[in-house]
């Protein structure tokens, strides 16, 4: 096989001469051995694209694995805790995989794609474990996370951007539908899913295409009809979390990563039980998610919210004022258009309950001087941000 | 006639550093040296005019940086800088890059195998909880696990603790990891033969013992558990070469009051009353001390330096039982220039970490069955390693000095080392490196052959055992060097034991030392001046 060449640390996507054109801070992230960018402009303008106009992410580095043969689906019922017999063809589901201690791998997507199998789409690199779990089955597990590249384009004017590029059929996909279709003669698979809670679709093309791809979209700018804006991480930090999506990883560690015994999570410690079912056939980790359902729950992570104008980085929680420790932050945010601080916590439960009070500790600095203050803090049960464009098929036009 | 505190026999660095905290804790002590100079098998010398050789040990992980600290030894000189990666080149042309950047290692490890870039992942956070859970022993005694003492119940229970802090499946898996060979566990992860035979190197490095060998696999753990500024499992080199870890000691001995002398041979430890009283010198003259610490490997001690009158007929046996099997040899290499390496992009980073060139498991195997043999692998494993590529100390500008670690080097050749058998040795290394660099051999301008037997001669240690006895679980923890005498306390009052025969063993780790400075302090009362673990919680 071709030996690489050592001065380039980081992949490329075939998105990347675009990307680096438009990028004004040059500001870039290593993403699953892609060189991502951060920001290109400012945290702000891109935040407010993908809220108000039309953002584009480039997703290539997300890992992507093809599952074909006549075991697919057993193999992804077996792996998988949700219930996915009932996926149709041309459909998205979200799911999480346990090894058998019932911890959490990772989270992702499957995607039907008819008689081409499934599409899984994971936050961490799955493939050893994909073919562990796939002895005894007769299916085929491929990384394709080189091999496909993929464009997120998220806001409310992402449709009428899409239509303007010049793709069609869009009109009438729901939520977590997929549609083939063509661009200037070259396939497009569009679906519509995101990480940003927001109106949305996903776009997925040989790489070969990739820049074409770009250029469409990014047309539509050129031609004046609307602002289309590339986002980076930071950008699609504050949105995920608006939108309560987990990150595996940044919110918890990985069964296969920890180390520290106490250091994995359950699924129902994730809030994730409703994509837990036991009903149907045996999945991996199922024993232990059994026995640990019929126990009070320990600790949850759970979206938090918190009064005042300080984000609670970093910050302990207690369970009053100056009261007793009880759980920590693991990424915050301030939201600029909930105009609130937003968290993803980690708070232990007693007796199988959440706390009655929670206050957080907020360390912050103002020119270079710290400050410390306790705010009071609220557990939701929904995603903090949720519009009704979101769903709403046929999209706004605009 | 002076007397004094203690006396160390034998200036390695864990006699240095058991030296340096007595005399921190006020004693008077004085370190006794066979050599005209110290370091043991921590040592660099001029061997051929403007290069420094560390022509024993050779790059540094495991040393305890809470000895470091404590002895403030970054004041007395030392200071590590780590190396980055490696390579194992393949026969066929290619090899495998040990990229130290992980973005670039994962694309490498997918190149061979997609799946085994993936396994990585798990391998590592694997291996690193045995790392966290072996690091936590490094720097306390072992309890007995057969006594009744009050303290030993507390360490054992303790150690119980932390083997009870991993889940139930961990726990079937550390006591697998125990007794498994290399070969196997890897197996468990990766499936491409470079990757395999990359990853395995490091568990028979200084054992008698080969790739399907039981017991390899801890060998590996043994090579992990050091850290760099908190990177576990990183390597460096001691800026001067390996010398100046004995020469940091050293001097923070000295500037707490402590003497050194060289050229000094022990030739009996005097023992009167059971009872340790001072050392007799070859010279024929005696000195004496409250304490004897012996840093000599456990055969030595007891069967070479005291007299079997003086020891109980189990600790004879014992010694005479040990596994302290040579099975090194190294050649230390000035060379004219950077050798080239066809199969690396010019300018690739690669060479500035340890290089292979074994790329199969097999290969590493067979090298194993020569030395069963009491020959030197015909095609041997070797850890090359460029120090001066980051160094300038080592070697003029623009020359390099090059460290050839050689698995598997026999301590006596078929019939007996000869001058022409230890040259036929060097040249089959020397053929296996420049099978990957052409010009390696016209760049040669001094060569320093050692077998086993050089490393015994000149350092002392049995057999040329780099580890001063086999790390098998038989001599590991309670059990090293003896069952009953792993507490650094020897047969006889006042008689300490302070070198890698004791626990946690081999490798430049100054924990032996350490170990045993805190248990002759506590025996004559004295504040304890030995670190405690930093903990990680």
């Amino acid at each position: 096989m071709e030996k690489h060449d050592f001065r380039e640390v980081l992949q490329r996507s075939p998105f990347f001469p675009r990307a680096d054109a438009l990028s004004q801070v040059k500001v870039w992230s290593p993403w699953n051995g892609y060189q991502t960018a951060r920001i290109y402009d400012t945290l702000a303008s891109e935040y407010f694209a993908i809220r108000s106009s039309c953002s584009v992410f480039d997703m290539t580095p997300m890992g992507k694995y093809r599952i074909t043969g006549p075991d697919a689906i057993r193999f992804l019922t077996r792996l998988v805790t949700r219930d996915i017999s009932k996926l149709k063809p041309g459909r998205v589901t979200y799911v999480v995989w346990c090894n058998d201690e019932g911890q959490v791998l990772d989270d992702g997507t499957i995607f039907h794609l008819g008689d081409d199998g499934y599409r899984l789409c994971a936050q961490h690199n799955q493939l050893d474990w994909l073919l562990i779990s796939a002895l005894g089955m007769d299916v085929t597990i491929e990384e394709e996370t080189h091999e496909v590249a993929a464009l997120s384009v998220q806001g409310p004017t992402s449709y009428s951007v899409l239509e303007a590029a010049g793709i069609d059929g869009l009109q009438e996909l729901k939520p977590f539908d997929i549609v083939n279709t063509f661009l200037d003669g070259f396939d497009v698979m569009v679906s519509r899913t995101g990480f940003t809670g927001d109106l949305g679709y996903e776009l997925w093309v040989d790489p070969n295409d990739a820049l074409a791809l770009w250029d469409a979209i990014f047309g539509v700018k050129a031609r004046g009809l609307y602002d289309v804006r590339p986002i980076g991480l930071e950008a699609l930090e504050m949105v995920r979390i608006e939108a309560g999506f987990i990150v595996p990883g940044d919110d918890f560690n990985t069964a296969e990563t920890a180390v520290r015994a106490d250091r994995s999570r359950s699924p129902f410690e994730l809030g994730l039980g409703w994509v837990v079912n036991f009903d149907k056939p045996y999945f991996t980790g199922k024993r232990a998610l059994l026995e640990e359902h019929a126990r009070p729950i320990k600790r949850r992570l759970v979206k938090l919210s918190t009064e005042g104008n300080k984000p609670p980085h970093d910050s302990f929680l207690y369970d009053g004022k100056n009261g007793q420790r009880i759980g920590t932050i693991k990424t915050a945010i301030w939201s600029p258009i909930l105009k609130s601080n937003l968290a993803m916590a980690e708070v232990e439960y007693i007796k199988g309950k959440r706390p009655a009070e929670i206050w957080a500790q907020i360390y912050y600095q103002k020119e270079l001087e710290w400050k410390v203050v306790w705010e009071r803090c609220e557990i939701s049960g929904k995603p903090f941000w949720n519009p009704p464009r979101r769903n709403a098929t046929p999209p706004e036009p605009f | 006639m002076k007397s004094y505190d203690a006396i160390v026999i034998g200036a390695g660095h864990n006699g240095l550093a058991n030296a340096a905290f007595l005399a921190k804790a006020g004693l008077d002590v004085l370190v006794v040296e066979k050599n005209d100079y110290i370091g043991g098998a921590t040592v660099s010398r001029e061997l051929h005019e403007g290069w420094q050789y560390s022509n024993c040990s050779y790059v540094c992980s495991l040393f305890r940086p809470e000895i470091y600290q404590a002895l403030d030894l970054g004041r007395h000189g030392l200071e590590v800088v780590p190396l980055q990666g490696g390579v194992t080149f393949k026969q066929n042309g290619d090899y495998y890059g040990n990229y130290h950047q992980p973005a670039i290692r994962r694309r490498e490890i997918a190149r061979h195998s997609k799946r085994d870039a993936d396994a990585a992942i798990r391998f590592d956070a694997d291996l690193m909880k045995w790392c966290r859970l072996i690091r936590g022993f490094l720097l306390r005694t072992p309890p007995d696990p057969a006594s009744f003492k009050i303290r030993d119940a507390m360490e054992f229970a303790s150690l119980l603790k932390s083997f009870y802090s991993l889940s139930e499946s961990q726990i079937y898996e550390f006591i697998r990891f125990f007794t498994m060979s290399i070969a196997e566990y890897l197996e468990e992860y990766f499936e491409s033969d470079v990757i395999l035979a990359h990853f395995s190197g490091g568990s028979i490095i200084g054992t008698g013992l080969g790739v399907y060998s039981p017991g390899t696999a801890y060998v590996l753990l043994h090579h992990a558990m050091g850290d760099i500024d908190g990177n576990v499992g990183s390597w460096g080199f001691a800026r001067g070469g390996m010398g100046s870890i004995a020469k940091a000691i050293a001097s923070a001995l000295q500037s707490y009051g402590g003497n050194i002398r060289t050229g000094a041979e022990v030739q009996e430890i005097k023992v009167r009353g059971r009872k340790a009283r001072g050392v007799v010198l070859k010279s024929g003259e005696e000195i004496s001390a409250r304490v004897v610490v012996s840093n000599l490997d456990a055969k030595r001690t007891f069967l070479g330096i005291m007299n079997p009158k003086d020891l109980p007929e189990y600790v004879i046996r014992r010694a005479e039982n040990f596994k302290i099997r040579g099975s090194s040899g190294k050649l230390n290499i000035a060379l004219d220039g950077m050798p080239d390496f066809p199969a690396l992009e010019k300018g690739s980073p690669l060479t500035l970490g340890h290089m292979h060139f074994t790329d199969t498991l097999e290969r590493l195997e067979r090298a194993y069955d020569d030395w069963k043999d009491d020959r030197w692998s015909a095609d041997p494993y070797v850890d090359l390693v460029i120090p001066s590529q980051y160094d300038p100390t080592l070697a003029p500008a623009g020359k390099h000095m090059v460290s050839v670690f050689v698995q598997y080097c026999p301590v006596e050749a078929e019939g007996g080392w000869t001058e022409e058998k230890r040259e036929a040795f060097g040249a089959t290394v020397i053929d296996q490196i420049a099978n990957y660099s052409p010009n390696f051999k016209d760049l040669i301008l001094h060569v320093e052959i050692r077998t086993p037997s050089e490393i015994e001669a000149e350092t002392g240690l049995t057999g040329g055992n780099i580890f001063q006895g086999e790390l098998t679980l038989d001599q590991l923890m309670f059990n090293r060097p003896f069952p009953g005498y792993a507490q650094y306390r020897g047969p006889v009052k006042n008689m300490y034991m302070c070198g890698s025969s004791t626990h946690p063993g081999g490798g430049v780790m100054g924990a032996p030392g350490t170990n045993a400075a805190r248990e002759i302090l506590r025996d004559l009362g004295k504040v304890n001046t030995t670190p405690e673990d930093f903990g990680d919680d």
